[in-house]
Parts: structure tokens; sequence; C-alpha cells
């Protein structure tokens, strides 16, 4: 959490409502207190001065979060917390205004183009299109074309925007991000970034189901391999 | 005293009459000092001392089993399954007219911080908005680019800041009448929740308690925002004021909510305040005033944000984003502490006394020292009012006037800035942040989870400025109807009131006359409804030259969703289904949207209104919702059935088959805003279970039609496409805002 944060209770809800236990880990704070996955919420880190996610991406604990993911153990940013990691060097690129000039908070469709991650191993399959919602002002992926090249051949763009087809068409991309990315994945997998709002999408009686199949499946990905 | 710049006495200036300085000098037995003047004017200002209002809404009822807390703190709060729910609208609306962006912004900040004084996390805002017609839409004037610029920079305000603060925007409305070109109005209501052993109040005890001040630092911004805008009228000199603009930082807004709630929740303070108009001056003076102690105030230790200010300036700065707080002594650095943790700034400002005054000092000397409670005790009016003479008359010449078919009359109301959806304006808000928002904007009502519970709880909030402008008292009834309605058709049982009046100079005896006319019609309503007025602001000099705004009262209303019952959506979902019309339907064109768009007239008589008839399809809706008999349900008002069936093909799936009630002239059966109505559609084995709970209480029911294909086809005019229907809801607004 870092002061301004305000989907930290949500993403906390939504884990424990998948049956995981939680804590907050304060900005100052540099020991991670023995966590499993570090989940970024969403908000508006230090009230998003300066860029979105510039100044959170310097406050101490991220330092610790560079060591947890350097040590090959999941980390997801959502919305805000996406902002942070492309700003903290984890995940390349960065998230530029939409293209539309306005916020924007509605459910949108995604689809899955990886399963080689912790976080899309577990129940999904290729080409699946989950209903999932944004909100975001500052949500346009971009990178150079070099570096798209390289996550396109990695195969480290998680999810793309997509319409009820899972065609990449112009209205179902809501924010202009290049090659419609909606989450990327680091080199080594284990660091998940993406603009929608999973912890949205888990309990039914406030915005679907489909966001538990990402948190599930990280949580899955932490139990022994059965033998 | 003299005013340089303007050559007569300070105190006019200051916007005080010479009775009212004869009297501040009485109470003090000297001449007030520029500082205690300066506090006097913007405590005696009507914002905030209703001194104009006052002796009118001391009738309005406000007890009910659920309320905890009525009208008079912070915020009102209500009893929902054991958990306290703190209700509030405040209004922006001048400064959002100088500034829009800032001035929405810091309205939402304003009535945020009222919620959080009562201890409550807030947890929803809506917000009721209203402007001049936009370019292209009937009745737009050479105002209309200004509207336009209006409308996008109060949405984008209320964007900004409320989504950074992580309160999710979950409802409200935003309409378009000549009226509000000169004076648009921007009133925000704010939700909260709270344990019952929780809630706080604006007290400051105990003589020898810590005075704390946290968050932002006190700058010159907003100085007089009471006195200079939100007591006066406009005149073409609107510009000049925007210095009296407050700036919102949302991000120490955040800091301030949880900082607040973690003083609370640690038991680290025994009295809270938020810092709104008036400032430092009213926080001090009302917090010690109702404890019936006294406080004394060291201006040194108030952080400043720019050098040379005068003790006048930071006692009545408006600085957004500061609460005051009272912290036992032995309690002072663990509070410090918290507020440091957090990234919030606190700082000891003073101390509270047994003297009963308020004592101000700078630099050691005594720059303002006046009996607390005297500040707060304002001058009272007994206002005259009379009734205008004859009705103001309003002609559209871009209407198209009475021969327009019924097809594309439909259609230009569904197009129509009042009607078309305002998907454009609410997806540019978080409206689902702290994921408790069942149903958000665009339904009827705003359903919450009710956290702590299995209880949820519905809020709307409306008002109805045209029907205003025919019959105050009339339109202050049917707003309250509305409201009620909206809830019901959500399946709630509504329970309480806020509500925020929006009027013109209240000095102009036929303002205050509709002022009181509708504050009575509120009053009357509210009781037959069963739904106590918890609070509520009042908003006067909404006016800019001699044009007042149509009087606006809006009505924000809580109702309870009991649990395990779920609200059906207003779309058509179920192919066969039956469409039925719940209530009778009335040649009753006065006032109508119709009126408007299409005849382009102003004129009533206004429907009638029948509030046994609301109440009882009130408790036939919740039966049948709870029951689980509906598959759509749509509350019929403006556009009357027309555009309620419009609407629920352009949200559902299907288009419908519908015959009129025979023997009707077709125009007025579909457009008539007959109250106590909604359209309803029911699987066909549930049409008889509907047709005998809705004989049992009354009310009568007719079916419509059927739910099937693509057409919205109402016999006795053409087809029109579902999808076209679907286009123009969804498009009309848009295109009125210039953006696709």
């Amino acid at each position: 959490m870092f002061p301004g944060s305000n989907c930290d209770r949500d993403a906390n809800y939504s884990f424990e409502y998948l049956g995981a236990g939680t804590r907050y880990l304060w900005h100052q704070d540099t020991d991670l207190e023995g966590v499993d996955v570090v989940v970024l919420p969403g908000g508006f880190a230090y009230g998003d001065y300066l860029r979105t996610g510039a100044m959170a991406a310097y406050s101490p604990v991220m330092d610790s979060v560079r060591e947890f993911a350097a040590a090959g153990k999941p980390v997801i940013g959502i919305c805000n917390g996406f902002q942070v990691l492309c700003e903290a060097g984890l995940l390349p690129g960065a998230l530029r205004r939409n293209s539309g000039l306005r916020f924007r908070c509605m459910p949108v469709r995604i689809r899955v183009e990886t399963l080689d991650s912790p976080f899309t191993s577990g129940g999904m399959w290729p080409g699946q299109i989950l209903t999932i919602p944004i909100a975001h002002f500052d949500g346009s992926y971009y990178a150079d074309d070099e570096t798209l090249e390289q996550l396109v051949a990695d195969r480290r763009i998680a999810f793309r925007y997509c319409d009820a087809e899972g065609e990449l068409t112009a209205d179902s991309n809501p924010n202009g991000s290049r090659l419609h990315i909606a989450g990327i994945l680091n080199e080594q997998r284990n660091v998940l970034g993406m603009m929608p709002h999973p912890e949205r999408a888990v309990d039914p009686a406030v915005g679907g189901t489909d966001g538990r199949l990402i948190l599930a499946s990280v949580l899955y990905s932490l139990q022994p391999a059965e033998t | 005293m003299a005013d340089a710049a303007t050559e007569q006495p300070l105190h006019r200036s200051l916007g005080l009459t010479d009775d009212e300085y004869a009297r501040i000098q009485q109470i003090l037995g000297r001449v007030p000092n520029h500082a205690e003047l300066a506090m006097y004017s913007v405590m005696w200002s009507e914002h905030c001392s209703y001194k104009s209002s006052r002796v009118h809404l001391k009738d309005l009822p406000s007890e009910g089993p659920h309320v905890l807390i009525g009208p008079g703190e912070g915020a009102g709060v209500i009893e929902v399954d054991g958990v306290a729910v703190a209700m509030r609208i405040e209004s922006h609306n001048h400064p959002s007219f100088v500034e829009p962006v800032q001035g929405a912004a810091t309205g939402i900040g304003g009535v945020v911080r009222d919620v959080v004084s009562m201890g409550a996390r807030p947890i929803a805002l809506l917000d009721s908005l209203r402007f001049g017609p936009l370019p292209g839409d009937t009745g737009a004037d050479q105002a209309a680019d200004r509207n336009r610029w209006l409308t996008g920079g109060v949405v984008s305000g209320i964007s900004s800041y409320g989504n950074c603060i992580g309160v999710p925007t979950v409802g409200g409305e935003v309409k378009f009448e000549n009226s509000y070109s000169g004076n648009p109005l921007v009133n925000v209501m704010c939700v909260g929740v709270v344990p019952i052993d929780g809630i706080m109040l604006a007290r400051a005890p105990g003589p020898g308690n810590a005075v704390l001040l946290l968050g932002s630092t006190t700058g010159r911004d907003g100085i007089g925002g009471v006195s200079v805008l939100a007591s006066a009228s406009f005149d073409d000199q609107a510009a000049t004021k925007r210095p009296s603009v407050q700036v919102g930082d949302p991000f120490t807004e955040k800091l301030l909510i949880e900082g607040s709630l973690s003083l609370i929740e640690k038991g680290l303070v025994v009295g809270i305040q938020d810092l709104g108009g008036a400032g430092l001056c009213c926080a001090t003076s009302e917090s010690a005033a109702n404890a019936g102690t006294g406080m004394t105030i060291d201006l040194d230790r108030v952080p400043l944000r720019e050098k040379g200010m005068e003790p006048f300036e930071i006692l009545t700065s408006e600085s957004q984003e500061r609460m005051l707080v009272i912290v036992k002594p032995e309690l002072v650095q663990d509070a410090i502490d918290e507020c440091t943790r957090l990234g919030l700034r606190a700082s000891v400002i003073g101390e509270v006394t047994d003297t009963g005054r308020l004592t101000v000092t700078r630099g050691g000397e005594v720059v303002a020292d006046v009996p607390a409670a005297s500040l707060g005790d304002g001058p009272l009016y007994h206002r005259p009012y009379t009734a205008p003479e004859g009705a103001r008359t309003v002609r559209f010449a871009d209407a198209p006037g009475p021969g327009t078919p019924p097809d594309e009359a439909l259609m230009r109301l569904v197009a129509s800035a009042n009607i078309a959806s305002k998907r454009w304006v609410w997806e540019q808000y978080d409206y689902q942040v702290m994921l408790n928002t069942v149903a958000g904007p665009g339904s009827d009502a705003a359903i919450l989870r009710l956290p702590g519970t299995q209880t949820r709880i519905a809020v709307t909030v409306d008002g109805n400025g045209r029907y205003g402008q025919i019959d105050p008292r009339q339109g202050a009834r049917h707003s309250v109807a509305e409201a009620y309605r909206n809830l019901c058709t959500m399946g709630a049982e509504p329970v309480a009131v806020t509500n925020c009046m929006n009027f013109g100079n209240p000095e102009i005896p036929e303002v205050m006359w509709q002022f009181v006319e509708a504050v009575s019609g509120m009053g009357e309503a509210c009781r037959a409804l069963e739904t106590p007025i918890t609070g509520g602001n009042v908003s006067f000099y909404n006016q800019t030259l001699d044009e007042a705004i149509y009087p606006t009262p809006m009505i924000g209303m809580i109702g309870i969703v009991k649990p395990g019952v779920v609200a059906p959506p207003a779309g058509f979902q179920k192919e066969e289904d039956i469409v039925v019309l719940l209530g009778r339907t009335g040649d009753e064109l006065g006032g109508s949207e119709y009126q408007r768009s299409i005849l382009g007239t102003l004129e009533g008589p206004l429907p009638a209104l029948d509030l046994n008839a609301e109440a009882s399809l009130g408790w036939l809706l919740r039966e049948l919702i709870s029951r689980g008999l509906l598959n759509s349900a749509h509350d019929c008002s403006e556009g009357g059935i027309g555009v309620a069936l419009a609407e629920m093909v352009a949200q559902g799936q299907w288009g419908a088959q519908i015959r009129p009630e025979p023997g009707r002239d077709l125009i007025p059966w579909l457009f008539s805003e007959t109250t106590a109505r909604v359209v309803v559609a029911v699987g066909p084995g549930d049409l008889s279970e509907l047709m005998e709970l809705a004989r049992g209480i009354g009310i009568p029911a007719a079916e419509l039609g059927i739910v099937n294909g693509r057409l919205l086809s109402i016999r006795g005019m053409p087809d029109i496409k579902a999808a076209e229907i679907r286009r123009e809801y969804e498009r009309g607004f848009p295109r009125l805002m210039g953006s696709n």
C-alpha cells in the first residue's frame, strides 16, 4: 500500500473471499513478512503527482519487492500497481493517457494470450475471453516497436482487449493501448501488470466472477506440485 | 472602519448590513476589529447561518424509527440493520460556474468531510447536476457552448476528485434547462457507514484538551467564499470572483479520510469537525459552542501556505482538506505519531477552555476575542414573500411543434439531453471501487451492499426544476414522490431523506415565496410517505442578474433492501414476457419533457399527485420483487410510457409489441407524466399472481403487450427498430457534448 492507494481493501477482500490469508504492507515497510504473493493495488499512489506511479516506484517497500520478484516469487500490479511496476523498471513500457482523454470505468473483455505464467496457468484456456472491469485515466500501454516485438516473441503479453468474439477490433480497445495490450509479464514471467481489475470480478454480487480465474490461478501455483 | 477600495464602511464590503453591524457592537460591547468583523461576516452569511431559511425549516418532519441523528450535525444518520448510515447533500453551485473543474471537485471534498466528521467511512457519492441547454438541443441559446464547457468541466472535476479518493460515484442525474445557463447546479450527496457506537459529534469538550488541525496548510484560497460567492447573486463579472474558488487536492483528502478515521478508531479524539465554509473560524466556534466551552487559538501555530497572511485571512480561509480534532493532552503525541505515519500533517493550534469565548492570538497578542456561541447565533430573518403574478413564458422556436408524428417525437426525446443515456458522464466515474455497488449509475436507484450485514441500501437523488417553476409546492412533492418511486422500483423500502434546496435571491419576495412553498410541499410529502428529513442544505442566490433559476429542491433518499431481494433490471430480458403498466394514465402533459422538447413550452397544470397511491404502488413493487415475479421494472416518469418503453428496449435484449389503452389519444397516453406508475415485465405464468396482488392493494394493472422481436411496435404509429432506439439513446448525449 502507498499513501493514495484505494483498491487495497478490494484486493484484500477478494483474496480473502478465495480463502487466502492477507496482510497490508505499508510503503515504508521493508519487511515483506514472508508473504507468498505481493499485490500492488490500484489507486493514486502519492496522488499520482509527477506521473502515475512515478513517486511510488521510489518508496522503500519497492526495493523489497524488487528482491522478491528477483527471487522468482509472484507479483501482481493492478491498474495503478501496473503503472508503479513500469516506473520501477520491473516491467517494460509505460501507461499513457487514454486515447479518448477521459477516465473510463466499464467492464471490458480481455483475451488470455498465454498460459505460461502463475497467473494464467490454472483453469484457463488460450484465447479464453474474460469480462473484467477497468477504471483508469492512464491505461494506454505504450512501448517502442522493439520492445513490443520482444514481448510478442517471448509470449509475454498476458491479456489483450478484444470483442465478444475474441477479435481485436478498434472499438474493443478502451484506451488506445498498443497491440491492445491489457496486461504483460516480465521476462521471468513471475511479475504481472494489468490495467483491468480482477479483484472487482470475484464476488458475483458486484461484478462477475472472471477475475477469480486470475487470482485463484496464482494461489493455485503456490500449492506444492502433486506427486 | 472604511474599505479603502470602495470607500464604503468595511462591514458593508464584507456583506454585513448596518443592523447586523450594530448587533455585533452590542455583543462585544465595543467596536469589532477587522478580524472579528470578518469572522462575523462569514458566520452570519446566508450560507452559514441559514438566516432566511431557518424559520421555515423548523417544522419539517425529522423523526422516524430509523433516525439516529436529525438536522443540525455534519450529516444526518439513520440506523439500518444495526449499522449507522450517514447521509448529506451539499451544493457547490457558484464555485462550479466560476471554475467548473475545481468547483465540482471541492464540492465533493466538502461533503465527504462532513460525513467523515461523523466518524463514518464514505461509501458512495451521487451527483445531481443542472446546466443550460447544450448546442443542438431544444432551447439552445448563445450560452450553449459555455454550457457544454461547464458540463464537461464539472464531470471531469467529479471524476478526478471522486475517483482519486477511492469513493465510488454510484448515481445521480444530469438535466438541462435554460434557467441554469447563468447558474448551473452542482449538488453532491455522500453516504457513509459507521458502527452505531462510533458516531462522532462536532463537540470540543473538556477544558484543557488540545485542539489539533489536520491536513493541508492554510492559504489565501477561498477567502470569503461563503459570503462573496455563495451568498450573493452573480452579475456579469463572475470571472473576477475566481480567486474565491478553492483548489482541491484529492490526495491530501484521501490521507485526511484515512487519518481521521484511524484516530477515531484508535480512540484518540473526543471531538471532530471538518473545516468547510468559513474555515477555521466556523470549526472552532461551532465545536466550542456545541460543547458549551471556549477555545484559544494561536495563529502562529497554524501551518500557512504563504507569507504575510493577515489574521482575518487565516481565520476565514477556505483552504480545502482540513479537519479539526480535539485530543486529550496525554494522547496528543500518539495522535501526531499516527498522522505522521499516514503522511498527514497534524499541528496543535490551541486549547479548549471554560470561558465560552473564542480567543485568537498572534505573536502573543489577542487579535480576536468573541463569545464563541455568538458567531453561530446569527440573525434570523422573516423575509417577506408573495406569489408571483403571471407565469414566466417559455417558447422555444426550435421545437418541432404539435404536429410532430408520435414516432418522431419519441425518437427526438430518446436522443435529447434530458433523457438520453448519460453513459458518457458516468463512465468517467469509478462506480465500483469498494466492491459494494450491486446496481450502479443508469439504474432507477443505486444499490449498495451495507458492509457488515446482508442488507443492502438503495440510494437516489431526484429533482425537477420545471415542475418547481410551474408550482413550487407541487413540484417539491413530485420530487419526493419520484425519489420514493425510484427506490421502490429497485425493491427498497424508503426510510429517510436528505435534501438540497436550490433557489434564487431570497430578498426577492417572489423567490422567497417559491422557497416557502417548496419547503412546505417537501415536508407534506415526506410526512405522508414516512420518510423523515435527516438534514439538508439551502443554496440561495442562484441567479445571475435578474434571472433566478427554476426552484429546484433535490431530494436524496435512502431505502432498505432486505437480504435476498434482487432488483430486476430495467431492460427487457426475456422473450414472451408480458408488459404490464402499474398505475393509471391521465391526460397530463403539463410540465412534461414532451412539452419542452416537442411543443417548446412550459406550462401547467402539473400532473396530479396521489401520495397514497405512491405508497400502495411501493408496497406492491416490493412484494412483486421479493417474490421474484418481475423480470424487468422501470419507473415511468419523464417522457411518460413512451420513453419508459424505449429505455426498456434500449437497455435490454428485445423489442416489444404494445397496444395503447383503447379509446385514448396516442400522444397524451404516450407522453403524459402521470405519477404513481411503473412499467414491468413478467413471465406469462406469473401474470395472474401479479394481477391478484395489484387488485388487492387497489393499483390498476393493465397488460400493454409482449416482449419480443427487434422492433418497438406501438399500435397506431410506425414501428421503430430496437437497434435504432439503442443507437440514439446511447449516442444522443455524446453527440450533444461534441465527442464520439
